[in-house]
């Protein structure tokens, strides 16, 4: 009976799966929102007049979650997309398993070694060859702020972490919430991961949670970075549990809060609202931050296909990514800055422009770091470590001490 | 069973608590049909659960045909024909196995068939998260790797066990006389089920259908898995579209999109739902 | 009590039964039983991203209940499960049995207790997020209405998270429980009623006494079906909390999936659903055991 069935429906699927051509991509993304949909189907655009097809495979949820459980599903039947959204050490992995795809070739023909800063043409590199490509830069480290809080308070945006504590107290006693935040696990991480920068300096970032180096994560400065994460509990109002962050963001832009610590991400949200920076709002680095830049970096991943004309589609769409249209558009998009050097800056604004600045300068001297709140620094299950931990302490009334053992043990067992 | 319906105050009060359990009940549905009739400006500064000052469609006319749910700004339109596409054949093939299977663990009792409908109550405590990647595996294999074929057969597979369930119980109350005098009379295994058994079954096909429909119509686990470029089912449309990170959330269009994606399980309740109880009350739910 | 007798010959329509069982038995052994299995086996490798076939002993079962947040899962789970019964249990027959007197417009209250089961956590958990959220739902709502002290923030309170998930789920599905109830109410015999008013029982003592006892096989169905909801909750913590605050509303198959598939931690995530298994297992198989000969006792 089954069998029967079976047999009838595995003829109408084949009759389904003949009509896709053989020139197309198919891309697996989580990009459903307003304008990061729209940067999709630009590129979407650029590949057509290429006359490459664009099959679109989009899974929202969970900065990914749902898109990776899908691929790593399509990658067990051994039928993976011709490309899907991956960044950072995943990359790395997927490469062990042998499934990417090398696009050397596409690559030299287009100077990426020359377009792109070393450590973004490193975390697109596997065994030395370009397997994927980078559609932006975010930074991570930025406080966000309305200064008309500010002045109705009488405070100052603060540049440290113990300021930071005085002018929020301020701010709180004036009647507003200090601190804009959302309670999910990979903001609470967010925010941690600029205390951590702050508090311990790029060295200790560094060797603690790219490294893992066990002096450094069991040293004093883990428990200071702990205890000046916990005094932040206090500024955080008591309904932020599961709050999205665009809502965080919104009463910072309402007037309703003073600072949110958020990526570079937040910035649409005040753009939809009509705000200018530097003028409805600021964009300052993250307290006793500011030589220093935490960097996300998007990017595609392409898979091996066994197809010739498969094959020529995917490069020609690792070609398009790196084009300066599609990196322009992408990132006046998104609010991040595009991953290959030397394009115009004109039309990005103010916020863009220090950003832009600070990769260039942290590069130099060694305060460019990968953001372990984003998936940049260390391997899935040793972020997952270091999530759990955050937000465990965030959100209870653990001691520092306590907190770094938990740390430690946690990142063991993941490793 | 009460005898008699005279107005008592223990009647009101029955009354009363029915009436406010309707009420809890109801709410989170009516905050979603109000917030998707309602603008951005009044979601934001109103009440939860204030009516809608100025009701207006946009949030619904954009839900079903131009909101992004990927690359594409379509709405839920293109995506409901593949729910369709998927939900029909498995409802249907997942329901007559099940009769069958029901038939069999109710009259035709075997040496371990009692063990095997327990092994199949058990078996679907399975996670279906862990089956993911075997499954795939076996998809493949079968070479229905992303198709709506290998879709529809995940869920024929992990929904047997409720419509056998189902089934089982309710052919146990017919009578075992009613089969031994056909079987005197020659008739066999399938003139059996047709004739005896098919023509009491519509309260249970009922029951189970609507079962199946909802939980495969529902599902999203399974459908965002398997299904392939341009066979995503409506869930997972609607998970594209409510799940967006950036650039303002538009409350209403998701809360539009959303009674959209429940409408067609929503009307199957409304109108088939006496027949659900009915169904049950026929003996699905007897031992 | 089978019409089939092993002493017939063996043709065809003797074989039948089996051969239309075949097909679900071979389903039933490859994709649950044989899947356990692989998952079994999983659980003793080193596997991160995808399976990978080095074995490790027990090494992720340790790693599994060294894991604080594996204890609250399990705890979560265990205080969900019971409530969740308990509760849908309850409701569900203290509903079936109101609308049993004899109510005007059951049909309809009937649909309103039933339509949650028909609309699905991704669709409903925006709603219920903002009911719960002290700032936006019930709270805020009392306190406009004067209740300046009204109070209710489990959503935001570590301790007290998972209870909303026990509401929702409850509000889900009790109404499916009222509809078996109340078909098993409707299969009982009015007579048992009256002559136990006769006898001068309250009724109250009358359902006790003489109704409960013989809707036995209701709570079982309604018991399987209600457990396997409970251990298979995923979507309603992933949209009502995401597992949070912290970690603190974490169910064990919220673990499983965030372990196997988000943090490349398969092996890990294969231990969890081991764990789950054996746990359902332990309890679940003596209740379906004896449940299913009794039944058969019965007949």
């Amino acid at each position: 009976m089954l069998k029967r069935t079976l047999a009838v429906c595995v003829a109408a699927a084949s009759m389904a799966a003949a009509t896709a051509q053989a020139a197309n991509v198919e891309v697996l993304h989580w990009w459903t929102s307003g304008g990061e949909a729209k940067s999709v189907a630009y590129l979407k655009e650029k590949l057509a007049e290429a006359n490459v097809g664009w099959e679109d495979f989009a899974v929202a949820g969970g900065g990914g979650e749902s898109a990776m459980t899908v691929l790593k599903s399509r990658a067990a039947s051994g039928n993976p997309p011709t490309a899907a959204q991956i960044k950072g050490p995943s990359i790395q992995e997927w490469g062990d398993l042998g499934f990417l795809a090398d696009i050397d070739s596409v690559a030299k023909a287009n100077n990426w070694d020359a377009l792109l800063p070393g450590v973004v043409s490193d975390v697109m590199k596997f065994d030395g060859k370009y397997v994927a490509a980078p559609v932006n830069v975010h930074r991570v480290n930025w406080l966000w702020a309305n200064p008309a809080v500010f002045e109705k308070a009488g405070a100052t945006i603060p540049t440290t972490w113990d300021d930071f504590i005085v002018q929020a107290k301020k701010i709180q006693d004036a009647g507003f919430i200090a601190l804009a935040h959302g309670g999910q696990a990979w903001q609470d991480a967010t925010v941690f991961e600029a205390v951590v920068l702050g508090v311990g300096g790029p060295e200790y970032y560094q060797k603690a949670f790219v490294e893992l180096d066990a002096d450094a994560l069991n040293s004093a400065t883990t428990e200071e970075v702990f205890r000046v994460f916990g005094e932040l509990r206090q500024f955080v109002d008591s309904n932020a549990a599961g709050r999205d962050w665009n809502i965080a963001t919104s009463m910072v832009i309402n007037g309703e809060a003073a600072m949110q610590i958020m990526g570079d991400w937040a910035k649409g949200e005040f753009t939809v609202a009509g705000k200018t920076p530097g003028v409805d709002y600021a964009c300052v680095a993250a307290p006793g931050t500011s030589g220093a830049f935490t960097f996300n970096v998007d990017s595609f991943a392409f898979f091996s296909q066994g197809d010739a004309d498969a094959q020529v589609a995917q490069q020609e769409m690792a070609k398009q990514i790196l084009g300066e249209d599609f990196q322009k558009v992408f990132n006046l998009n998104k609010g991040s800055i595009p991953a290959r050097l030397g394009m115009a800056r004109d039309e990005f604004d103010s916020c863009a422009h220090a950003s832009m600045d600070a990769f260039v300068a942290s590069a130099e001297t060694g305060g460019l770091v990968p953001s372990f709140a984003h998936g940049m620094a260390v391997s899935e299950a040793v972020s997952g470590a270091i999530y759990d931990t955050a937000t465990n302490f965030f959100n209870s009334d653990q001691s520092a001490a306590d907190a770094k053992s938990q740390l430690i043990a946690s990142i063991q067992s993941a490793m | 069973m009460a005898s008699k319906t005279q107005f008592s105050a223990g009647r009101a009060l029955i009354y009363a608590f029915l009436l406010i359990m309707a009420l809890l009940y109801l709410t989170p549905l009516y905050v979603m049909i109000a917030t998707s009739f309602k603008d951005i400006e009044e979601i934001r500064s109103g009440n939860l659960l204030a009516l809608p000052q100025d009701p207006t469609l946009y949030a619904w006319i954009k839900a079903w045909s131009s909101a992004c749910t990927g690359s594409e700004c379509e709405g839920l339109a293109p995506f409901f024909m593949n729910s369709v596409k998927v939900v029909v054949p498995a409802v249907l093939l997942s329901t007559i196995i099940g009769a069958l299977n029901g038939y069999v663990l109710a009259k035709w009792r075997f040496r371990g068939s009692e063990v095997l409908f327990g092994m199949l109550l058990f078996g679907c405590f399975i996670p279906f998260q862990v089956v993911l990647l075997p499954m795939a595996r076996l998809l493949a294999e079968l070479g229905l790797a992303n198709t709506v074929t290998g879709l529809v057969l995940v869920h024929v597979v992990y929904g047997l066990a409720f419509t056998t369930l189902f089934f089982r119980n309710f052919y146990v109350s017919v009578p075992t006389e009613l089969v031994k005098a056909a079987q005197l009379d020659g008739a066999g295994f399938f003139a059996i089920f047709r004739h005896i058994f098919l023509p009491v079954s519509l309260p249970i096909f009922v029951v189970t259908i609507i079962w199946q429909f909802t939980q495969i119509w529902n599902d999203f686990l399974f459908g965002v898995v398997y299904s392939g470029p341009g066979t995503q089912p409506i869930t997972v449309a609607l998970n594209n579209l409510v799940n967006t990170s950036v650039g303002g959330k538009e409350y209403n269009v998701d809360m539009a999109a959303a009674v959209i994606a429940a409408l067609p399980t929503l009307l199957v309740y409304i109108f088939a739902g006496k027949y659900f109880v009915r169904g049950l009350t026929a003996g699905a739910v007897k031992g | 009590m089978s019409v089939s007798k092993a002493s017939k010959p063996l043709t065809l329509e003797t074989l039948l039964p089996k051969i239309v069982l075949a097909p679900t038995t071979v389903a039933m052994l490859v994709c649950m039983y044989g899947f356990m299995l692989w998952t079994g086996a999983l659980s003793f490798t080193k596997s991160r991203m995808l399976p990978q076939w080095e074995f490790v002993g027990w090494d992720q079962y340790a790693r599994l209940f060294s894991n604080p947040r594996w204890d609250v899962a399990l705890n979560n789970l265990l205080i969900f499960g019971v409530l969740f019964i308990a509760i849908s249990l309850l409701i569900g027959l203290v509903l079936a049995i109101f609308l049993d007197q004899k109510i005007r417009g059951e049909g309809a209250i009937r649909t309103i207790y039933l339509y949650p089961m028909a609309v699905s956590f991704v669709v409903t958990g925006t709603a219920w997020k903002w009911i719960l959220n002290p700032g936006l739902g019930l709270e805020k709502l009392m306190i406009d209405l004067g209740f300046e002290n009204f109070e209710f923030r489990w959503l935001v309170e570590p301790d007290m998270a998972i209870y909303t998930i026990v509401i929702a789920a409850v509000w889900q599905s009790s109404g499916f429980v009222m509809a078996m109830f109340l078909a098993g109410l409707r299969g009982v015999d009015d007579s048992l009623i009256k002559a136990a008013q006769i006898d001068g029982a309250s009724p109250f003592r009358a359902y006790w006494h003489v109704i409960l006892p013989i809707l036995r096989p209701v709570f079982f169905s309604a018991i399987v079906i209600l457990s396997h909801i409970a251990i298979k909750s995923f979507d309603l913590v992933q949209a009502l909390t995401g597992g949070g605050p912290g970690y603190s509303s974490d169910l064990p198959a919220n673990f499983m999936y965030t372990f196997a598939f988000n943090r490349a931690q398969m092996g890990l995530g294969g231990a969890s659903a081991m764990v789950m298994l054996m746990g359902v297992l332990a309890i679940l198989v003596p209740y379906l055991y004896s449940e299913l000969r009794g039944q058969r006792n019965g007949q």
